[in-house]
């Protein structure tokens, strides 16, 4: 049985995690490399890293950053963060990422979407929606959360899921950081309204919310950053509760 | 050893070459008839859309290359339904290894299921030594929108809406719907077990 799966992110800035660790254990908590090997050994389905630098220059220690974690782990990870063209996806891809992440340059520029989706395949191409609500209705924000749009989410999940995108990654802008649940409702809706995969985040804060979000959001995957990265839940803790909710979990 | 992966322009090879790398390999990448046919394993990866991977084969004569090996051969993913009879992708004949094995598109059963599968799912009835000390039941990462039948060639199924083929074996060659290279401890085991026949 296909199973949920659970996902770490981590935010990564000049090639080091930003938002900080209390893995005593760890010799550096800021190395994302260790700190994906830990993830990785602890059971995460996936890992994505969302890079948050902005220079050219420093986007060539992401190449170096990415070649080391491609050859330290075994399960897949996606890249994210400042990508405008095929030819940062190529850059990523050859340094071993599996997929890609696309947020704010797919709005801007949405044959982006189909173009990456031509040239690498769907299943590499994952599309990052922020949701917030505006005037009533969820709507896309772009960089960061920072600019409004017009567009509906779900007409825009729809739109990338038509050019080609192989996953979406769903951020309600209004959970994230609140640590009070993800946005069931709105995950439900872009699920039932789109055949690819659609991956919940923003607002973990207890094992109870995966299990509603996979329950009740049809969530095909959940991401969370700073509960695992601050052991408030242990990664196989998690999987085994869900277990016991007759959640399928890779255990 | 001489380990090769056969280039073409199907998807990202690179996550295979660093899984060799993990397990001490260094493999080398090349679409030269002479070096594939000298190697002692050759695998063929893939991720794309079948018939343009097939008519970029034949106009190499990668596919009559491929073919005459005999040495193992392991095929992943669109590799491993290139090896197959024929597929419903862009509706291609294919290499025929696994003849009479056809690939065809999910179809949903529900409105949960979604195409292509994403993500980890079970391999049960195992039966090759391709799955030497890999337990039954073990999780290996899966992402396609097409599958192979079940057939005599059939060495692990799946069950992803329906049941199928999740691994196929004939003689030298091996083919695998999932990820080896991806599939944590399990693909390791897979793909170990495979350098070493």
């Amino acid at each position: 049985m296909l199973t949920r799966r659970i996902i770490p992110c981590l935010d990564i800035k000049d090639g080091r995690t930003v938002k900080g660790t209390n893995f005593v254990q760890l010799r550096d908590a800021g190395d994302p490399v260790e700190l994906a090997i830990r993830y990785c050994d602890e059971g995460a389905d996936e890992l994505v890293f969302l890079d948050i630098t902005a220079t050219t220059e420093k986007r060539k220690t992401l190449a170096k950053l990415v070649r080391d974690i491609a050859t330290h782990i075994n399960i897949p990870f996606t890249v994210g963060g400042g990508i405008n063209t095929a030819e940062d996806v190529t850059m990523l891809l050859e340094n071993g990422a599996d997929k890609i992440s696309v947020n704010t340059s797919a709005v801007r520029n949405p044959s982006l979407v189909d173009e990456l989706a031509k040239n690498f395949g769907s299943q590499c191409v994952v599309v990052a929606i922020d949701a917030k609500i505006i005037d009533d209705t969820w709507k896309v924000v772009t960089h960061g959360g920072r600019t409004p749009t017009h567009l509906l989410v779900t007409d825009w999940a729809k739109e990338i899921t038509n050019r080609g995108a192989g996953e979406i990654l769903l951020t309600s802008m209004e959970n994230d950081g609140t640590k009070n649940g993800f946005a069931v409702e709105l995950t439900k809706e872009i699920s039932n309204a789109v055949h690819i995969p659609v991956i919940a985040s923003g607002g973990a804060g207890t094992m109870e919310h995966f299990a509603t979000v996979f329950q009740n959001g049809d969530a095909d995957a959940a991401l969370a950053a700073s509960i695992f990265h601050f052991g408030e839940i242990a990664i196989p803790d998690l999987k085994r509760y869900l277990q016991q909710q007759n959640i399928s979990v890779r255990i | 050893m001489n380990t090769i992966i056969i280039k073409y322009n199907a998807g990202n090879i690179q996550s295979v070459l660093f899984a060799l790398e993990r397990l001490g390999v260094k493999a080398t990448v090349t679409d030269d008839a002479a070096i594939i046919n000298s190697a002692d394993r050759i695998i063929f990866p893939g991720v794309g859309e079948a018939s343009t991977a097939m008519q970029y084969l034949k106009e190499r004569n990668l596919d009559t290359v491929i073919r005459s090996l005999q040495q193992p051969v392991l095929g992943i993913c669109l590799g491993m339904q290139l090896l197959c009879n024929h597929s419903e992708e862009g509706n291609t004949n294919c290499l025929g290894i696994f003849e009479n094995v056809s690939v065809k598109r999910f179809i949903p059963v529900c409105s949960s299921d979604k195409v292509p599968q994403v993500g980890w799912n079970t391999i049960t009835n195992l039966k090759s030594p391709l799955f030497r000390n890999v337990p039954e039941n073990s999780y290996c990462y899966f992402v396609h929108g097409y599958y192979a039948e079940e057939s005599e060639y059939t060495i692990a199924s799946t069950n992803y809406t329906r049941q199928y083929s999740s691994a196929l074996q004939k003689g030298n060659f091996f083919g695998v719907q999932f990820h080896p290279e991806k599939s944590a401890k399990a693909g390791d085991i897979i793909l170990k077990n495979f350098l070493s026949l």
